[in-house]
């Protein structure tokens, strides 16, 4: 399971290794800053993309999401003059309503979530339009919520605040994930569903919790990406974001199939992808390319980790013979009944009488 | 002697530290039904790969009307004549009968355009379903065909290459009672039409039933071969495992206690009209007998909270109990062993422990966390009084073999307090060893005051292993028989709907 990881993180130290070295740029404090603050601000709804994914579902109404939330939040701290932390609350419970609607439209009402999360997509970006007639909503020169601001846009340290929050969010969902029930419950229901049925566990609530999380970490991105642009256009707010989740979460292990996946890994995707976008800039590949090389490195990186799999997986297969062809003749000996070599298979058994 | 269609001789395949077949030969002859019996991993499986070009021997030779065959392909044995009807159906429940008969090989028209020519393919299968006394049509879609129909399907699939040689692995094991006789019946036309059967089963009944000869294998190796008239149960099970099979049944220590799960006119969504009532009391084995689709599996799924309870109530030691989700029925300590292991029983990618406390986690966890020590430790010790055979409790399911499995779905519910317990089918496509150690299991929970309901289709299990059989029939319990009462005779005639012969009918 590690593995993974590790082999991501080679990844990363290589590709970082070999930029740095034609262009010492890449390396310099600014610029490392700089991709921190951009990986804080995209791993956070990374994250909750790698738990929708993980229950075998997608969400792709994040990018939409933050349009929508966006203008209410920047509405409700200038025309309504709400106060941040009131504000903060209202547009973190929104996103947790909307992930909960799609989650009850995916579970009780047996919708597929590609489709549930489509719509969404689709509605709460034209909401965003709608609401604010096309226009951009930002700041006045007033000091609204500057507090606030300071938190989202600031730094301790140097080392920006959106990585922090990053950090600290992976942890908190690192041990809900990998050591709490609800995370085994979640891989369980995401490996099989029935299975984790017939075994007494609720899989409504443990797939609607997933979407509910990703709309509330949708909600903290918004209010981040908020004080980076300072402004909201509600066209282009936010647009394809869902689709840097997916490539993350995808790139960081996590299987569209689901019950495969580690926020350790979602976190290094994420990373791996802001590296690429920011080598595109420093090495002064053009522009236009950027999607293309990211598109290149996640096919040749989910490629390659399915070609080393399998092999594992064979390997481990004839382990497991060579491991317990020795007991099979001794149980012969003994009983006359021993129970394997009828394929390839791993058994690791003797399933004798 | 018949002349011989398909010899093996000398046939090895050896894997990187494990020899799967050893020197096994073996002769079919033109229009004969051979049995091929065995443990699960005997190598059965891998010799009719072998045989249907889908591995290459080590060793040995494949000769098929007089050609001699080092290896074969695919293509090859097909054209050999050799068909298979798989345990597991390759069929494509989208496409219709006729679709699936010729695919691959579908009949053309149009000249260039290569169009499927629908009509010529109808008319060719024809009259393939009704030499099988198929009671549907070319164009019904497989998704809507029970599985013995499939089977017949495959039969009509195997017929339409012209196969000489049919070989059917497990083909009963889905199979209803009357469903089985049919394709016995299918197998006896095929006989007299001089093509020849591989029969691999367990169930060694229907063996007695078909075959003309039997060969036995045991850990890639030829242990025997049986002409018809030495076919005994007992010779079959000797020479499988090379021992005898001690008498299925064990009575139970005590006789039964009362309290115990009552099911009181209890309907379910396949048969609103209907209502079940039974009771199995502390302590007892009860077989549930009957028919594919009486309605046994349905009232397990509804007494488990899978399914709705359309009516009638259900009472643990004469309290009602509400069961409206699994999770209900797990705590008041009713489980259900389901009849699809792989599906159901288990996440086969999980390790042997997280599928353990798959459904007691929170046992073992404090403030949601799960607490590694404790959930090892009860993972260890269900492996060990279970002997689950793993080499650790930390590999995944999915390695393990059917019977061991099995034992990992009984360690989910034997690591919490059972008080009624369901087990479906539970020993479907188990060898015969790991069949008793199930067996011993459950006369082991009976005994310590658990009501155990096993649904079986197989006549000898249920007659083998209950202290009563209780036989469901379209949606209800038609009869309930004590152990004296037990014959196979007297169970399929409730399963099939008619009166027990009192003692004066019968004399009439």
């Amino acid at each position: 399971m590690m593995k993974k990881e590790l082999g991501l993180c080679l990844l990363l130290v290589v590709i970082s290794a070999i930029t740095g070295g034609i262009n010492p740029a890449f390396l310099s404090w600014v610029n490392l800053l700089n991709m921190a603050n951009l990986i804080g601000l995209f791993g956070v709804f990374a994250l909750g993309e790698g738990l929708v994914i993980i229950t075998g579902g997608i969400d792709l109404s994040l990018g939409s999401m933050f349009a929508l939330l966006g203008v209410v939040f920047v509405d409700l701290l200038t025309t309504y003059q709400i106060a941040w932390p009131l504000a903060l609350l209202l547009v973190l419970m929104g996103g947790l309503a909307l992930g909960g609607i799609q989650g009850f439209l995916i579970t009780r009402l047996k919708m597929q979530p590609f489709i549930v999360t489509l719509c969404g997509l689709l509605i709460y970006r034209g909401a965003a339009r709608y609401y604010t007639s096309d226009s951009t909503r930002g700041f006045g020169y007033g000091d609204e919520a500057s507090t606030l601001s300071n938190i989202a846009s600031g730094n301790v340290a140097g080392i920006p605040n959106t990585f922090i929050f990053l950090i600290i969010l992976a942890l908190i969902l690192g041990v809900l994930l990998h050591r709490s029930v609800y995370g085994r419950w979640l891989y369980a229901v995401g490996k099989n569903e029935e299975a984790a049925r017939f075994s007494g566990i609720n899989t409504n609530v443990v797939i609607a919790t997933a979407y509910i999380i990703s709309g509330g970490l949708a909600a903290v991105s918004t209010v981040l990406f908020v004080f980076y642009t300072n402004s909201v256009s509600p066209s282009s707010f936010g647009n394809f974001y869902e689709l840097y989740a997916i490539a993350a979460a995808v790139l960081g292990g996590c299987s569209l199939r689901g019950g495969e996946g580690s926020i350790l890994g979602i976190v290094l995707g994420t990373a791996l992808l802001q590296v690429l976008q920011n080598l595109v800039n420093i090495l002064g590949i053009p522009n236009s390319l950027n999607f293309a090389v990211m598109g290149t490195v996640i096919l040749i990186g989910v490629l390659a980790d399915q070609q080393l799999q399998s092999r594992r997986r064979r390997q481990a297969a004839l382990e497991g013979l060579a491991r317990t062809a020795p007991r099979s003749t001794h149980s012969q000996g003994k009983q006359g009944a021993s129970a394997h070599g009828a394929a390839a298979l791993p058994t690791g058994t003797g399933d004798q009488a | 002697m018949a002349e011989t269609l398909l010899e093996l001789s000398g046939i090895s395949k050896t894997y990187p530290g494990i020899r799967a077949l050893d020197n096994v030969s073996l002769r079919v002859c033109r229009g004969e039904v051979l049995g091929l019996i065995g443990e699960n991993g005997a190598g059965k499986s891998t010799l009719m790969r072998v045989l249907g070009g889908v591995i290459a021997p080590s060793e040995g030779v494949i000769r098929i009307g007089g050609h001699d065959h080092a290896r074969m392909t695919v293509s090859e044995a097909t054209r050999a004549g050799i068909a298979f009807v798989h345990q597991e159906l390759n069929l494509f429940e989208n496409l219709d009968v006729a679709a699936n008969v010729f695919i691959g090989r579908e009949k053309l028209t149009g000249g260039p355009l290569k169009l499927v020519d629908n009509a010529e393919m109808h008319t060719r299968v024809t009259p393939l379903l009704e030499r099988l006394g198929a009671d549907f049509t070319p164009n019904t879609l497989v998704d809507n065909l029970s599985i013995a129909e499939r089977q017949m399907v495959e039969i009509a699939k195997a017929l339409s290459i012209d196969a000489r040689v049919i070989i059917m692995d497990e083909p009963t094991s889905s199979l209803t009672i009357s469903e089985t006789e049919r394709l016995l019946a299918v197998i006896a036309d095929l006989k007299a039409h001089g093509i020849s059967v591989i029969y691999i089963s367990h169930r060694l009944g229907e063996i007695m039933a078909c075959a003309d000869r039997v060969v036995v294998l045991r850990d890639g190796r030829t242990v025997g071969e049986l002409a018809r008239d030495e076919l005994t149960h007992a010779a079959m099970i000797r020479l499988m495992i090379g021992r005898d099979l001690k008498a299925l049944y064990t009575p139970p220590k005590r006789s039964p206690q009362p309290g115990g799960c009552d099911i009181a006119g209890v309907v379910t969504a396949g048969f609103p009209d209907r209502q079940i009532n039974l009771s199995v009391r502390r302590g007892e084995i009860l077989g549930l007998a009957g028919l594919v689709g009486a309605g046994r599996t349905s009232l397990a799924r509804a007494v488990f909270g899978i399914d709705p309870l359309l009516g009638g109530e259900i009472r643990i030691d004469n309290a009602p109990v509400d069961v409206a989700s699994p999770r209900d029925a797990i705590r008041q300590g009713i489980y259900l062993v389901p009849e699809d292991r792989k599906k159901s029983g288990l996440v086969l990618e999980l390790p042997i422990r997280e599928n353990v406390t798959l459904a007691s986690l929170l046992d073992y966890a404090r403030m949601w966390l799960v607490n590694g020590t404790a959930e090892r430790k009860i993972a260890k010790e269900q492996a060990r009084s279970l002997s689950i055979r793993a080499p650790s409790i930390d590999m995944e399911a999915v390695t393990l073999s059917g019977g061991n499995q099995q034992k990992v779905v009984l360690g989910k519910w034997l690591s919490m307090q059972p008080r009624v317990m369901f087990f479906d089918e539970p020993t479907r496509g188990i060898d015969v060893g790991a069949k008793s150690e199930i067996y011993t299991l459950m006369r082991g929970l009976a005994d310590q005051g658990v009501a155990i309901v096993m649904i079986s289709s197989d006549m000898e299990e249920v007659i083998g292993v209950s202290d009563r059989v209780a036989v469901m029939h379209e949606g209800s319990v038609s009869g309930v028989l004590e152990r004296d009462q037990f014959s196979e005779y007297n169970v399929l005639r409730l399963a099939v709907g008619q009166e027990l012969e009192t003692l004066e009918t019968a004399l009439q």
